[in-house]
């Protein structure tokens, strides 16, 4: 139960932090920490505009994306708290219940047609397609090496084993975590938040027709979706069996750190040329597979 | 043997209409393609003006090396409705014929794309209307068409633009103009008041103020006979460098922001600021209207504006030359500049390009070296050159250019204050020279622009050409999307950055 709460709580912080970061950065006051929750609010007072050419899925499309995200939350584990469901292959459970969400936007942005929505949808799909083995390549891992197969006992048994080689998994699996969060929450250098040219947009561009309620929606799932991936980066780095208020603060200050390297990121570096971004991302696949290899020879699976 | 053309130079004052030799069609297209032959002269210049009975087409060539420029006219009765088209020959001339297709009705025929430019309110053919443009169109299973604009997510100006895809390889695109079209020259013609015609000019086109204002104040003057004392024309030529980097900073930080490097963005964003207010200080607008008129001027330059501006021109021009170090050597931005939306010099030059398009690609286009205009003419400039015809040489292009422009309005500061100070007032009634041809060009910040006008008995202005530089450039930015990706159109065309409205008038 802890860990959804602690999610939301996160996701009102973080797209703020990353605001903040890159105005501090940029040598301008910035707006607020909550200016875009704020927004949200503003969002949700107005009505939606539909398209006469849309149909009913790009109606349902948002709140089944958010409805499916929530729905993944639910196994990501806090500490010795546990997560609130629980069950052998969740972790396949979490990326499906992902990638639902994301058939929908993408079905969703089909349906109205646009052209410029099309593109966006194509993109979209294929970058999903080829940052899914990266998650799972690592997951595969994380699952051999403790013998569990559910984010609860895999992060439960993390730090208990004795062996010194998990220093190497702990930072690789936060380095992966961190450029698939990337992928998936459509940051610099994959996506760019901030432009406004259709040309180049991926996930913005999907979303051109969404207004009002339904583009709230769209909003929390993207905030949702860094926070759960901050939370999957403080599951990886702090054991479980730490004492409970530690534990909050690390949370916290994991999932501060985690928002402040992606304002820095986007700060400081270009996005990538369109055709770069199917090379970068099966770059993380490689590297989650180099650790499963690596994985196979210490537990001695792979040689003798 | 009668005279073929005559050679002007810029500026020199008005030439009598009867001098222009009118030539027989034949003749008229066979000087002119033999001209156009030589890649260092390009055409400058190419329209219709006329009376009830006749329409007389007008050429100026200008040689890029030979500081002339040479006038060739041809004259037609109103009956004859098609000429043979001479684009098939020398493809520059495409958007000349266009326009005078679109304004007078004459068909040339066998030109490739005689299309309407602009759609503009007094056109020959008002049947045809701005929603049914004739588009081209490839047939194919894997293509399809994405369609851009007119009304854009930015604060640009309106355009429309039609891509033929395959997947996300742009195979053709087809930019279609006109949105912004005001009827600009037509507010010149029979105008008497300087005044009125100086604010119209300044608002040819927004972002090249100085530089409109200054092509349309050297024409008057050349119409009139007059020359401006020597202080004036320096404070011309400053004020055109400072917009000259005021508007190259700018693009920079654009540049940037379309490749989403934020520090590039701000800090170029904050360097303009520091110009532009520069230019407020001297004249009261940071776009430097009000400043340059015709016969005087209402700012001169003064002691304390000059140190200001050298001052600025100090702390921001090192740090431009800082961030744009930083920016063309990260890598995750040269990997999205170099290479990119790349013009060749053959289709640069078959384009007709002008200015910063046709230098970053190695062809030497500069009028303050080829056709010199006030200072200018005394001031040598060496034109910066770039090879590669990429997004990068584009942009080092700007680079290169600001720094250049630093140091010439470094010098022009000190040999001005070296100079007598004659204060002249700006005159708004200058009695124009009757039934004469003057045209007048300048390097604003984009490139060449001219203003051309022919007037009648009493010194009326009968005609008035403008031709901002993006008429010739935006084949170019055509051309250089080809076999791109599509989402690399945003940074090549911020890349040209050409006027909307000055290619709408």
């Amino acid at each position: 139960m802890a860990g959804i709460l602690l999610i939301l709580l996160a996701a009102v912080f973080f797209p703020g932090i990353i605001l903040r970061t890159r105005s501090v950065v940029s040598g301008r006051k910035g707006p607020g920490i909550f200016q875009p929750v704020k927004d949200l609010f503003v969002l949700f007072r107005k009505g939606s505009v539909f398209s006469s050419t849309t149909g009913i899925i790009f109606r349902i499309a948002p709140a089944v994306s958010l409805a499916s995200v929530l729905c993944a939350a639910l196994v990501l584990p806090f500490g010795n708290a546990g997560s609130l469901i629980s069950f052998e292959g969740d972790f396949i459970y979490f990326s499906y219940m992902i990638a639902l969400g994301k058939f929908f936007a993408i079905i969703g942005a089909l349906d109205t047609g646009s052209s410029f929505e099309g593109m966006g949808a194509n993109r979209e799909a294929f970058f999903s397609m080829l940052v899914e083995p990266a998650f799972f390549i690592l997951m595969a891992t994380f699952a051999m090496f403790t013998g569990y197969t559910s984010f609860s006992e895999i992060f439960g048994s993390f730090l208990i084993t004795d062996n010194a080689h998990l220093v190497i998994f702990t930072v690789m699996g936060i380095w992966l975590f961190i450029q698939t969060a990337l992928v998936e929450t459509s940051r610099v250098p994959v996506d760019d938040p901030k432009t406004h040219l259709e040309l180049t947009m991926i996930h913005e561009v999907m979303i051109l027709d969404n207004s009002g309620f339904d583009k709230a929606l769209i909003h929390i799932v993207t905030y949702l979706k860094s926070a759960i991936y901050g939370s999957l980066i403080f599951n990886v780095l702090v054991p479980s069996g730490m004492v409970l208020w530690m534990q909050l603060i690390l949370f916290i200050i994991v999932q501060v750190l985690f928002a402040i390297v992606i304002g820095l990121t986007e700060s400081f570096r270009a996005r990538n040329k369109m055709n770069k971004n199917p090379k970068f991302i099966l770059a993380i696949s490689a590297v989650a597979w180099m650790a499963f290899v690596v994985a196979l020879i210490l537990t001695h699976k792979f040689i003798g | 043997m009668i005279k073929q053309y005559t050679d002007i130079f810029n500026n020199s004052g008005p030439v009598p209409v009867t001098e222009i030799p009118v030539l027989h069609y034949q003749q008229f297209c066979s000087l002119v393609t033999g001209l156009l032959k030589d890649e260092t002269r390009h055409c400058m210049a190419y329209y219709a003006t006329g009376t009830s009975e006749n329409i007389q087409l007008i050429c100026c060539i200008g040689d890029d090396s030979g500081k002339k420029i040479s006038l060739v006219s041809h004259l037609l009765p109103r009956h004859v409705r098609s000429l043979e088209s001479l684009t098939p020959g020398c493809p520059q001339l495409h958007i000349f014929e266009r326009e005078i297709h679109e304004r007078t009705g004459i068909s040339f025929i066998g030109h490739p794309w005689l299309k309407p430019v602009r759609f503009s309110h007094d056109r020959y053919d008002r049947t045809r209307a701005m929603n049914d443009y004739p588009f081209y169109e490839i047939e194919g299973e894997e293509l399809h068409e994405v369609g851009v604009g007119p009304v854009h997510a930015g604060i640009i100006e309106p355009g429309h633009f039609r891509f033929i895809c395959n997947g996300e390889k742009v195979l053709h695109l087809e930019i279609h103009l006109g949105y912004q079209h005001r009827g600009i020259e037509k507010l010149f013609r029979g105008k008497r008041n300087g005044l009125e015609m100086s604010l119209a000019s300044e608002s040819i086109a927004g972002d090249t103020s100085v530089g409109h204002a200054l092509a349309h104040s050297q024409l008057a003057e050349s119409l009139a006979g007059i020359e401006i004392p020597e202080s004036i024309q320096i404070e011309r030529c400053i004020a055109l460098e400072l917009e000259r980097i005021a508007v190259h900073i700018g693009d920079t930080a654009a540049l940037c922001g379309d490749v989403a490097y934020q520090l590039g963005q701000v800090v170029c964003e904050a360097l303009r600021t520091t110009v532009i207010n520069t230019t407020q200080l001297w004249c009261g607008n940071r776009f430097g209207k009000g400043l340059v008129r015709p016969g005087g001027t209402n700012y001169p330059l003064t002691d304390k504006v000059a140190e200001a501006i050298l001052k600025v021109l100090d702390d921001s021009g090192k740090r431009y030359q800082e961030i744009t170090d930083r920016i063309y050597s990260l890598p995750s931005l040269l990997g999205r500049f170099e290479d990119i939306g790349t013009v060749t010099r053959n289709q640069a030059m078959s384009a007709g390009a002008v200015g910063m398009a046709a230098r970053s690609c190695g062809i030497e286009r500069d009028t303050r070296a080829s056709h010199p205009f006030q200072y200018y003419r005394k001031y040598a400039i060496k034109p910066v050159i770039y090879l590669t015809g990429d997004v990068l040489s584009r942009g080092l292009l700007r680079a290169a250019e600001v720094r250049a422009s630093v140091s010439i309005i470094k010098d022009l500061i000190s040999v001005w204050s070296n100079v007598s100070r004659d204060c002249h007032r700006p005159v708004y009634n200058l009695p124009l020279k009757s039934d004469s041809f003057a045209l007048s060009v300048v390097e604003g910040w984009r490139g060449e622009i001219l203003h051309s006008a022919l007037t009648g008995t009493g010194g009326i202005l009968e005609h008035y050409y403008i031709k901002d530089p993006s008429l010739h450039n935006w084949m170019a930015l055509a051309l250089a999307v080809r076999n791109q990706e599509i989402s690399d159109f945003p940074v090549c065309n911020k890349s040209f950055n050409l006027s909307y409205c000055g290619n709408d008038l």
